[in-house]
């Protein structure tokens, strides 16, 4: 049985070349989810960058938040654009937003039946899920109803 | 000093247009073949091309095309930065912008594509990823429905917008495409049961909702405003024209503050003051669909409704000739030709030359609104002689 939500062979992610975006996946490894946070002005931003859009400060480190996020928005899925989903069936895509972190955003996957009535809104606890057996490993964050 | 009515589009002109892959010709010769098509309905010896604008990473380069026309002197090749397909009336715009800065005098606007020569768009077949699509593709977040579908769906949460409001548009595209012999859906009709039934792609968007991919080529000849009236068709003046990123449209990760819209808040403001027009003035508008969500939140953003009015004002009978404000009058990117929204610049052009297949009465402007949700987006306005 498939431990991932979407089947495997999806696109594995790569962390950027110039390492501005490792730590994000390198905590998602260990089961903890980093973001940016500007230690000039303590502003939280996603996706990373190498200045704080907020105060223009360089000085922009990582720090660790909570999973728990609200639902932004949300789609649900039916053509499959990859060779991999092509058995997938529908599938929910959600954008996360992180109310305790200056509203960034994800998106994720709303586990559970794809067919669920979904809310924007909806409170929600992340739940780290391994790929263990693609080149390199990686982890994703993904979501359930809190 | 703005580019205010110095500018018009002396000629429009396109290859046949073809389903994706389905061109028997190369997509070199399609681009060739819409230019001198563009230059003959302009009066213009091609010959006097001195200038290329295009978008998209268009493949079909000004050198190139200079070398195969022979041409004496190019002053001008542009390419607009990034926004993909959006970057359609963006072209015309910097092309206009040239033109007015004295760098050209004959300026080829075109796009040109040839799927199955090229691939096409829809399809992902990469298998690792990294920067922007590391934070969407691992999520199953792959084609560019489903990277809009969601800003759609927070559109219509924010301001209670219906699914009925994106099938008046897609109605009303196949509805003009019957009266259109160019158009890859001429001779195939859409009505509401249909597109009710047709397949989800990614909610919000139906099938119906999602643009064609398609093969061909397009292409536009701008001219100094005093030129224009040597020639033989009825002036169609760029009236303001450019481009846009709105505050963190571009943040990755759907990280934009304004996340359930197309964009066009600023752009809009900024060519209404560029112009002279008022929403009210806008006698047809031609909306990229991408997805016709696009064009909902797009033509909000224009000023042409209030957005808790929408489901009242999208009805196929006010976007359709004789309506409150027809929109893509040839069949547009649903139902004309995905030529990565060229289709939609000629057919405004020849609204306001009164060439139109679906020719709306006393046309004197014409809201050409570019690829939505992208960054950056684009967007025109063409007039006729009597708004100047
Ligand atoms: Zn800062």
């Amino acid at each position: 049985m498939s431990t991932s939500y979407l089947n495997p062979g999806a696109p594995i992610p790569i962390p950027q070349v110039d390492g501005l975006d490792k730590p994000y996946w390198d905590g998602l490894r260990q089961e903890k989810l980093m973001v940016q946070r500007c230690n000039a002005c303590g502003k939280h931003q996603w996706a990373p960058e190498w200045i704080c859009h907020h105060c223009l400060s360089f000085d922009v480190g990582y720090v660790e938040i909570k999973p728990e996020a609200v639902i932004y928005s949300w789609e649900r899925n039916w053509h499959p654009p990859h060779p991999a989903l092509k058995d997938q069936g529908p599938y929910l895509v959600i954008l996360v937003e992180f109310p305790e972190a200056d509203n960034i955003r994800m998106y994720g996957n709303l586990l559970g039946d794809p067919m669920q009535d979904v809310k924007i809104g909806s409170k929600l606890t992340g739940v780290y899920e391994h790929h263990e057996d693609t080149d390199p490993p990686y982890s994703l964050i993904q979501w359930k109803l809190a | 000093m703005t580019m205010r009515g110095k500018v018009a589009v002396a000629g429009v002109g396109e290859t046949k247009y073809y389903k994706h892959g389905q061109s028997p010709d190369p997509e070199f010769k399609l681009a060739l073949e819409a230019v001198l098509n563009a230059c003959k309905h302009a009066g213009i010896n091609p010959r006097e091309i001195d200038g290329f604008s295009s978008y998209s990473n268009d493949r079909s380069t000004s050198t190139r095309l200079a070398a195969a026309l022979g041409l004496e002197d190019v002053g001008v090749s542009m390419m607009q930065w990034e926004g993909g397909g959006g970057g359609n009336a963006g072209a015309v715009a910097n092309a206009a912008a040239a033109i007015n800065a004295g760098m050209a005098k004959c300026v080829v606007v075109l796009r040109s594509l040839a799927q199955g020569q090229f691939g096409r768009f829809g399809l992902f077949p990469v298998n690792t990823v990294s920067d922007w699509r590391a934070f969407e593709a691992p999520w199953g977040l792959l084609s560019p429905a489903q990277m809009f579908a969601a800003k759609m769906m927070r559109f219509m949460h924010d301001h209670g917008v219906q699914q009925s409001t994106m099938r008046s548009v897609a109605l009303a595209a196949y509805r003009h495409a019957q009266n259109n012999p160019r158009a890859v859906m001429y001779g195939r009709q859409l009505d509401e049961e249909k597109y009710d039934n047709s397949r989800w792609i990614a909610e919000p968007f139906h099938l119906y909702d999602c643009c064609q991919e398609n093969d061909g080529a397009a292409a536009m000849i701008l001219v100094p405003a005093e030129r224009a009236k040597d020639l033989p068709n009825k002036a169609c003046y760029v009236l303001a024209g450019g481009t846009g990123i709105d505050y963190r449209s571009s943040a990755w990760a759907g990280n934009t503050p304004d996340y359930g819209s197309s964009n066009f808040n600023h752009l809009a403001r900024r060519l209404y003051e560029m112009s002279g027009i008022a929403p009210g003035d806008v006698d047809v508008c031609q909306g990229y669909e991408n997805f016709t969500g696009g064009v909902v939140m797009g033509m909000v953003e224009f000023g042409f409704c209030k957005p808790d009015e929408a489901n009242e004002f999208f009805t196929v009978e006010n976007l359709t000739v004789g309506g409150k404000l027809p929109i893509n009058t040839s069949g547009g990117n649903l139902a004309e030709c995905y030529m990565h929204g060229f289709g939609l610049l000629n057919e405004g052009a020849r609204q306001i030359m009164g060439q139109s297949c679906n020719q709306v009465e006393n046309a004197n402007v014409v809201a050409m609104i570019g690829g939505p949700m992208v960054a950056p987006i684009s967007a025109c306005i063409f007039g006729s002689e009597d708004t100047l």
